[in-house]
């Protein structure tokens, strides 16, 4: 970096200085950091390489995966790589390439570096560099000034960082429970309600999915492979070591696909239909698991009735999928049962139904009884870790739901983007935030329709971002603080739940760099500027982790040692014993393939299939997927990771290509129904691997933060061409595929003429 | 349709999306190589044959420029080298198996040489000249004494260099347009070409000219005809090198090799040559010239063709 | 002792964590990969195929980079594995032509590198970083003259390919197709 003035940069016209010199960050920045491949002073030979270095335990930040292992280091001290621990279940040992490219984060150079704070309006992104102190004091003086205007509840927390934790304490002394993370409402919501409808729990993270044991695994629109969950990913391998089927329903021809025994190219947004004719065709076959659902489901005989006329040739006229191939791929799944499992998928807001479609997969599970058996789904369980002992939290006299009274009474958890909305100020609102607090996630690429986002926040009387790398959404905040990467810091205790308990640790490797801090340090540095030092009584984290691994059997030393540790399962055993009598936490206590819920709620009380909007003419619909390289739009800098994809394709049929005489890799843009037009070209992947009616981008590209030396202008956006939003009316999700595009050969005229 | 993509981003400095690793460095030693090659070849093969009245230009005057183009060459050779300062490497292994070592001992053997023809007819060029030093002078006396020995060592190492020319190239048959064994010939036959016409530049002596032109227009009609071959056998081999020769035969480097290479470095300099022999006046500038041009252009389009074809992707 | 590797297409996803895992291990500057994954798709939407391969330095037994080498810096190691000596290159780029799998580049600091199946690793009896990290196992590594190491066991058990093998180079690194 040259020693001019830190320069943030959104959009590419305009440019932010800081004013104020005096980086001494900058010194950091020669002693062996900056790019990555002047690291050691020679690699090694051949011939000599000493290894067993020094190793420290982490677990990884890049994707919510939380795989744990080993962060080694070389000669010099520096970080050298990242490899997975051998007894984490989630990793088995092998990080996925995101977790093995760890280290490019570290030694991103564009990382943010002080805290920052805003001299101009905001949108004019100016910045400039401020102490800790300072800007810590900026945001509890805002944040007071809230709470007593209009009260503490309208201070809401948008998290998707392991930090989160810490923030939250903080937020919840503060008197708010207004805490929120996007994976929610735009990511796996529906399906979380769905299955707390139908058996009473959640799929959880990560899913209870005991794959490494299926015969069948079916995949809606699932794309494991390209969806790089390691665990999930390393079972997979092993099902198909053990001779296990594979089922894709997909309108493209994924990885997971290329896999399957039965790839059913389906037309997109019809999925609920295919579904319920396999529901028809396992009941009316007889291959469903009578006494599973003799035993633990209601709601048969309505399902039986419902599903009456849903034939495979019914739904052959809606999903393009012939008769046979429905019928086959029925008895595939039936003859596998109960080691059978119908994939809940990750990412599922799509059409604004998305509970309803989760909903008849949690039936056919159930229909199959793969729920609690080998091969199916498993009873996933946690170690259950103690917090550390403070103050009881305030009792918030509103919470976001107040601003949506009688909606969304089956959301189990905050909505982003209901607080988003929420934010906007409008007559019949009960409950207006008047500030943010961001960590760890990028709401103008996360949250749909960004310019929503944009009105929200102008609304907004404080906008605090906490993040390591300057993405967009930093060139919007008040205050910028700056995070020290996952390689650098303690963390809370993982204590996700899998088929044995287990606790993960995560220490620093190297002190941090430049002037960023871990998550903890500033809650509790706020804390104290905010009189709520109580609810952060420990005096160092070691004391307080210690603390915490001591009440579970553990201590901070052996944790240091080991990285893992698994325990025995204590309560209920992984699978259901035969015979066991179970009790779901339902309305009737029963499996419910009939869901009392969503009817008192007014909603159907079992999936019904409903028409979408197709694509008009010269459109087609905007599919977006995952790259096993990259995590969103979290890595698209990341110097080791774009070596293996610098930028996204948008993939077109080759007929499609033909009538558009687009060749393949040219650069062109992209261009919705509602006329939004993608800031950047991207490049033409003409393949057959994807249906005609379609084309297929991987998100998290198109970054506008010119911050992002590596990731600015690469690709195109899809979060930017999806405006059209189909709000799923039972948990609020936000569904996301019910856009179109079609090309065009030129940028807008505006970028054009200037 | 088969789509064939690397996913992983490959982009290798040098090697992606094509070879280009040896640019204008390797053809040109290339050239001065042959051209020494052939100039030496000349020079020694006359001296053995006796025909030193002949042939003065070949062998007391044309020499001369060999060691400063094989300085050139070797400078050039040095510049291309990734890792020079370990260039010295070379000189401690002759392995049979590798071209390059051929080519590194070779020239270790002919650059000394052409220092020797050089300084042994200095008074050619330089009629004045003195050694100043005993010793040289004493040196002087003993190769001009062995002048025999030294021509027949020269004529047999301007050959073998003439030739690992090519065959350095054709060595590397992951490279599929080299991977033709007339690659060797053709370059050692454009190599004596070279040579000829730089003789035939500097030759006062009418039937000398006379000679060399008549040496010329043979080697360059067997050039022409080892081309044909080599496109020949191209065509009928493996879709690879169908795909090579597809380079020259309405590719990128169709125009430059047909008209550079073909038309003006073979077939205007024998026709100009033979109407030269037919006693029209033409400036030997000219068809020497286009000959000397047309073997660079040669080894260039070679090399940089050449990389640009290969087995995968 | 000849060590050799294998690769099972079916399984691989084309995740590239083979890529990342050598670049950390091995310390490939950024911009340079000593192996690389290639993905082919055959076919007509809806029937279609996909083949998947993580590809490097074939280290083979007859290979001509080693043969046109003129310092001797290009050898074969123990195990047949071919290794670069950097103290003997000169840099002239003759292995980097001669390679028909396009397996080697220059490396900024001078000399020629490639794939050196972690010679390093395996002498510490670990397999190489690629086959450690690989999430779907897919990789299997050994020594080819012992009957029950990992890749003679996999061999003998399914179908397989080298690539170009009409090269004559006697390549070691094995597609199960």
């Amino acid at each position: 970096m040259n020693n001019s003035d830190y320069i943030i940069m959104t959009t590419r016209r305009d440019f932010i200085k800081i004013s104020g010199l005096g980086l001494g960050g900058l010194a950091l920045s020669t002693s062996g950091l900056g790019f990555y491949n002047h690291l050691s002073s020679a690699p090694p030979s051949g011939d000599e390489l000493s290894l067993d270095l020094t190793r420290t335990p982490t677990y990884c930040e890049i994707c919510f995966w939380k795989c744990a292992g080993w962060v080694y280091k070389n000669e010099e001290g520096k970080i050298w790589k990242v490899i997975g621990n051998e007894e984490d279940q989630h990793s088995n040992g092998r990080f996925c390439p995101r977790g093995t490219g760890g280290p490019g984060m570290y030694y991103d150079e564009d990382r943010l570096r002080t805290p920052l704070i805003r001299t101009d309006e905001r949108g004019k992104q100016v910045f400039r560099q401020a102490t800790w102190d300072e800007a810590l004091g900026y945001v509890a003086d805002k944040m007071k000034n809230i709470a007593e205007v209009h009260g503490p509840e309208c201070v809401a927390l948008l998290t998707h960082g392991s930090g989160g934790k810490y923030l939250g304490t903080l937020l919840k002394a503060f008197g708010s429970n207004s805490i929120a993370a996007p994976s929610y409402a735009q990511c796996r919501g529906p399906r979380e309600v769905a299955y707390h409808m139908t058996f009473g729990e959640g799929v959880g993270s990560p899913e209870r999915t005991d794959i490494r044991d299926t015969k069948c695994l079916v995949l809606i629109g699932s794309h494991l492979g390209e969806n790089m969950h390691n665990g999930q990913v390393q079972e997979m391998s092993d099902a198909i070591d053990k001779g296990a089927s594979i089922i894709t329903v997909d309108p493209r021809y994924s990885i997971a696909a290329s896999k399957s025994k039965y790839w059913l190219p389906i037309k997109p947004a019809t999925d609920i239909a295919l579904l319920l004719a396999w529901i028809h065709v396992i009941i009316e076959e007889g291959w469903y698991d009578s006494e599973y659902v003799e035993k633990y489901t209601f709601g048969f005989d309505q399902l039986k009735a419902h599903v009456k006329n849903m034939t495979p040739e019914w739904a052959y006229g809606i999903t393009t999928i012939e008769p046979d191939l429905i019928r086959k791929s029925a008895k595939e799944m039936a003859n596998a049962a109960p080691s059978v499992i119908i994939h809940p998928g990750r990412h599922v807001t799509w059409y604004g139904d998305d509970t309803q479609r989760s909903r008849a997969m949690a039936i056919l599970n159930a229909l199959l009884g793969s729920w609690g058996r080998r091969g199916g789904f498993y009873n996933p369980e946690a170690v259950s870790i103690p917090d550390w002992p403070h103050p009881p939290f305030p009792t918030p006299s509103r919470s976001w739901k107040d601003a949506y009274p009688d909606q969304f009474n089956l959301a189990y958890e905050t909505l982003s983007s209901g607080i988003c909305d929420a934010t906007i100020p409008t007559l019949s609102k009960a409950c207006n935030f008047k500030g943010w607090i961001v960590n760890g996630t990028n709401l103008l690429k996360t949250i749909p329709d960004s310019n929503k986002t944009i009105e929200a926040i102008q609304n907004l009387e404080l906008l605090v971002v906490i993040d390591t790398m300057p993405m967009a959404i930093t060139g919007w905040a008040d205050v910028v603080l700056p995070e020290c990467t996952y390689l650098e810091r303690y963390d809370t205790i993982r204590d996700s739940p899998h088929r044995k308990p287990a606790i993960a640790l995560r220490m620093p490797a190297t002190p941090p760099l430049y002037e960023t801090k871990p998550a903890y340090w500033i809650a509790k540095e706020l804390s104290k500027k905010l009189d709520l030092e109580d609810y952060f009584s420990w005096n160092s984290i070691e004391e307080m982790l210690d603390w915490q691994l001591k009440q579970v059997g553990s201590s901070l030393e052996e944790m240091q040692r080991i990285g893992v540790k698994t325990f025995e399962r204590t309560y209920d055993d992984l699978y259901f014993a035969p015979g066991q009598e179970m009790e779901f936490y339902t309305s009737t206590g029963k499996i419910e393939l009939y869901s009392t819920s969503l009817a008192s709620e007014g909603f159907d009380a079992m999936p019904v299939y409903t028409p979408h909007e197709e694509p008009p003419e010269g459109y087609y619909r905007l599919n977006y997927g995952r790259a096993p390289m990259h995590t969103f739009g979290r890595t698209a800098n990341n110097a080791l990771l774009k070596d293996l994809m610098e930028e996204n394709a948008v993939w077109i049929n080759p007929k499609v290509a033909k009538i558009w005489g687009i060749t393949n890799g040219q650069y062109l843009w992209l261009e919705n129904q509602d006329g939004i037009r993608s800031t950047f070209p991207v490049r033409a992947r003409v393949t057959e691997r994807i249906r005609w009616d379609s084309v297929y981008m991987v998100h998290g590209f198109g970054h506008t933060n010119k911050n992002l030396s590596r990731a600015y202008g690469r690709g195109a956006s899809d979060s930017e061409l999806i405006t059209k939003v189909l709000m799923d009316p039972i948990m609020g999700g936000t569904g996301m595929r019910g856009n179109f595009v079609t090309f065009k050969f030129e940028p807008k005229e505006e970028e054009a003429a200037s | 349709m088969r789509e064939e993509i690397i996913v992983s981003g490959r982009d290798n400095p040098l090697i992606d999306p094509h070879l280009h690793i040896w640019h204008w460095q390797i053809p040109l030693y290339l050239f001065l190589g042959g051209l020494a090659a052939g100039i030496l070849f000349f020079a020694g093969l006359y001296t053995i044959l006796g025909k030193e009245k002949s042939y003065p230009t070949a062998i007391r005057i044309a020499p001369h420029i060999v060691p400063i183009v094989l300085v050139i060459g070797l400078l050039a050779l040095l510049l291309d080298l990734k890792h020079k300062l370990y260039f010295w490497r070379l000189y401690t292994t002759i392995r049979l198996e590798s071209p390059m070592s051929w080519g590194a001992w070779v020239l270790m053997l002919v650059t000394p040489l052409s220092f020797i023809w050089s300084a042994i007819h200095i008074k050619d060029i330089f009629p004045r000249w003195n050694w100043k030093y005993q010793f040289l002078f004493t040196l002087e006396e003993f190769f001009t004494k062995y002048k025999l020995v030294i021509a027949w060592i020269m004529t047999i190492a301007s050959v073998i260099l003439g030739v690992y020319t090519g065959i350095l190239f054709s060595a590397f048959n992951a490279r599929p347009l080299w991977n033709t064994s007339i690659l060797g010939p053709l370059f050692l036959a454009s190599g004596l070409s070279a040579g000829a016409a730089t003789i035939m530049l500097f030759s006062k002596n009418h039937a000398e000219r006379g000679m060399l032109s008549r040496i010329d227009i043979g080697i360059i009609v067997v050039e022409l005809f080892l081309i044909v071959h080599m496109f020949m056998g191209f065509l009928a081999s493996t879709q690879v090198q169908i795909n090579a020769a597809g380079l020259f035969l309405g590719g990128p480097y169709t125009a430059s090799f047909w008209i550079f290479v073909v038309i003006l470095g073979m077939i205007i300099p024998v026709i100009l040559e033979i109407l030269e022999l037919r006693k029209y006046r033409i400036p030997v500038l000219i068809p020497a010239g286009l000959v000397l041009f047309g073997s660079l252009m040669l080894r260039f389009l070679i090399a940089f063709a050449g990389q640009e074809s290969r087995w995968l992707y | 002792m000849r060590y050799a590797m294998a690769i099972d297409t079916k399984k691989c996803v084309g995740c590239s964590d083979c890529v990342v895992a050598c670049q950390t291990e091995n310390n490939v500057p950024v911009g340079y990969c000593r192996d690389w994954v290639v993905e082919v798709t055959d076919g007509t939407y809806p029937q279609l195929e996909i083949e998947i391969r993580s590809e490097r330095c074939n280290q083979c037994n007859n290979s001509p980079c080693v043969r046109c080498c003129p310092t001797g810096a290009s050898h074969y190691a123990d195990g047949g594995v071919v290794l670069v000596t950097h103290e003997k290159c000169i840099g002239c780029g003759a292995c980097i032509t001669s390679c028909p799998y396009d397996a080697r580049y220059s490396h900024p600091e001078g000399y020629v590198d490639k794939c050196t199946f972690c010679i390093h690793r395996i002498k510490q009896g670990l397999e190489p970083a690629c086959v450690a990290a690989c999430p779907t196992k897919c990789m299997y590594f050994g020594d080819l003259d012992d009957p029950n190491s990992p890749v003679s066991e996999i061999l003998k058990v399914r179908k397989y390919k080298t690539l170009i093998p009409e090269a004559g180079t006697d390549p070691q690194l094995y597609f199960l197709i």
